[in-house]
């Protein structure tokens, strides 16, 4: 085990744990945005550089402060290693960089996006970006491209983080997509117009970051605030059936693999239970999934008390450990 | 009982004199308040023929724009319904095919577009939301009706006649002019690249 201090927390974690993952165990406002990194993929991380953060000493042996802001997804933590996340203005202004070189070919189509609303992309940009772009050449524009017949690609909006590849690497025997070219002009597409009929093909759409792989079947149907998740299973011989409905009434609208604080898919879903099963009376449901108040997605969202205090959700962790305290009321003796 | 006004008279079973039992002195003075008011200026108007001034930010009756070559704006994102805080919109999506591109501004665009005008406030809450310059309320009031269902407003009402499109460049604040002429906010303009 090895010390470990981010913002001021100190936190003991196992030898080898990257230093997001140690934020992560600390959980709230100390967690560097991650654009590429999945936790649940392997070789993930390291393109997007937006989990950047400051080390002010590297280890109690040798404590002299890192040259550079560090990658947080791919560098190891050290012991007495002393790390700024959120409270560094020089990250804050690295970060705010990335956020405009993310941003200069991305369409900000928001308004059109199935994905807006639970976007990254748009929560980090929000966070940490500006209002205004300076960049006034004409953007890098593909067209619009259909992989398999269930999973709709939208180039534009891709930021090139590669994890759908890693889902097609490691999740299906078969990679038939990938990244093609180099630069400005790389993108993902499938070899030769090659379609993706894999069974676990569609958990490219859950790790997507943006809105470039989205659901066909949930296509412009409805805005995600207007959709309540509800946990819900059943029986599937191929996945583990666990799955978040997304629900308008008594219509399941889009099924996706549940997710965590960290926003990653907690169980991989098939295909079948993904596209396939579109009735409520498919699945056995559960309860409203927890969504984080902040959330566009919680209007109108309601989840009982105690779900949102047992949960081991952090933001609800972090808010009450930093709600100021009201004094005691003054009481005349 | 305390009175709640200064107005109120206490009432008296007086007898009435002569004069006064013959009504005609009293019948006369209402006859001269009816008559000078002949000559006075009139309060009211004949509706439909004249109108009176109206603000120029009056929040009637809304629209939703074309844009310059007389496509729809709208592109049914639900900002406007997410932000209307009397739950009045309501909008259905729908894909633009190939060739409709005259029609419709962009790939997406709202096939169904109700705003229930019997909840409406007129906050103007929906327009400040439209990130696409969209919806707008304008300065014309709701015509009576005698039915509920009268009252819910679809695409045929609402949307911007072509022929002879409504004006609201009142209603944009120097600010928006401004942003939306702003060579840093270009994502705002029209990317024909982008649509094909």
């Amino acid at each position: 085990m090895v010390k470990v201090t981010i913002d001021g927390i100190e936190i003991e974690v196992p030898e080898g744990t990257t230093i997001l993952n140690a934020a992560r165990m600390i959980g709230g406002k100390v967690v560097p945005p991650a654009m590429c990194y999945y936790s649940k993929l392997k070789t993930t991380g390291g393109y997007c550089r937006t989990c950047l953060v400051k080390v002010a000493a590297g280890s109690a042996k040798d404590p002299r402060p890192m040259p550079k802001l560090v990658v947080s997804c791919s560098t190891t933590v050290q012991d007495g290693m002393v790390v700024l996340s959120s409270t560094s203005p020089e990250v804050a202004e690295a970060r705010k960089g990335v956020v405009e070189f993310l941003l200069i070919n991305h369409p900000l189509d928001c308004p059109i996006c199935d994905q807006a609303g639970e976007c990254k992309l748009q929560d980090l940009g929000y966070e940490h970006g500006l209002a205004k772009t300076r960049y006034e050449f004409p953007r890098r524009t593909f067209e619009k491209e259909d992989i398999g017949d269930k999973i709709k690609l939208h180039m534009t909006r891709c930021i090139l983080c590669y994890r759908c590849v890693k889902v097609g690497e490691q999740l299906t025997p078969k990679r038939v997509h990938g990244v093609m070219n180099r630069g400005d002009v790389a993108e993902i597409s499938t070899f030769v117009q090659n379609n993706i009929d894999n069974e676990f093909s569609g958990n490219m759409i859950d790790v997507c970051p943006v809105g470039a792989l989205t659901d066909k079947t949930f296509r412009f149907k409805s805005r995600v605030w207007y959709t309540k998740p509800m946990d819900a299973h059943r029986d599937c011989k191929k996945c583990s059936g666990k799955v978040a409905l997304w629900m308008k009434g008594e219509e399941v609208l889009r099924v996706t693999a549940r997710k965590d604080a960290n926003n990653e898919a907690i169980d991989f879903i098939c295909n079948e239970c993904r596209f396939d099963k579109k009735n409520a009376s498919d699945w056995v449901i559960e309860k409203p999934t927890h969504i984080d108040r902040h959330s566009v997605i919680s209007a109108n969202h309601y989840e009982k008390e105690e779900q949102l205090k047992l949960g081991k959700f952090t933001d609800h962790k972090m808010i009450e450990k930093e709600a100021p305290k009201l004094p005691a009321p003054k009481t005349k003796k | 009982m305390q009175s709640l006004t200064t107005r109120s008279k206490v009432a008296s079973n007086k007898k009435m004199t002569f004069v006064e039992k013959l009504y005609l002195p009293a019948i006369l003075g209402g006859m001269r308040i009816t008559l000078n008011h002949f000559f006075k200026k009139k309060v009211t108007i004949s509706y439909p023929e004249q109108t009176r001034p109206m603000a120029p930010v009056y929040r009637g009756q809304h629209v939703l724009k074309r844009d310059e070559n007389g496509a729809e704006r709208c592109t049914a994102c639900g900002l406007c319904a997410v932000a209307c805080p009397a739950e009045a919109i309501t909008m259905t999506a729908a894909e633009r095919k190939p060739g409709e591109e005259a029609l419709y501004r962009e790939e997406k665009y709202a096939s169904v577009y109700e705003i229930n005008m019997l909840r409406c406030i007129f906050c103007g809450l929906c327009e400040e939301a439209c990130p696409k310059e969209a919806i707008f309320l304008t300065d014309r009031i709701i015509d009576s009706g005698y039915l509920r269902k009268s009252f819910i407003f679809g695409k045929d009402i609402l949307v911007d006649p072509l022929d002879k499109p409504i004006d609201v460049s009142v209603r944009e604040t120097k600010e928006t002019r401004e942003f939306k002429t702003h060579p840093e906010f270009a994502h705002n303009k029209l990317n024909t690249k982008s649509l094909k």
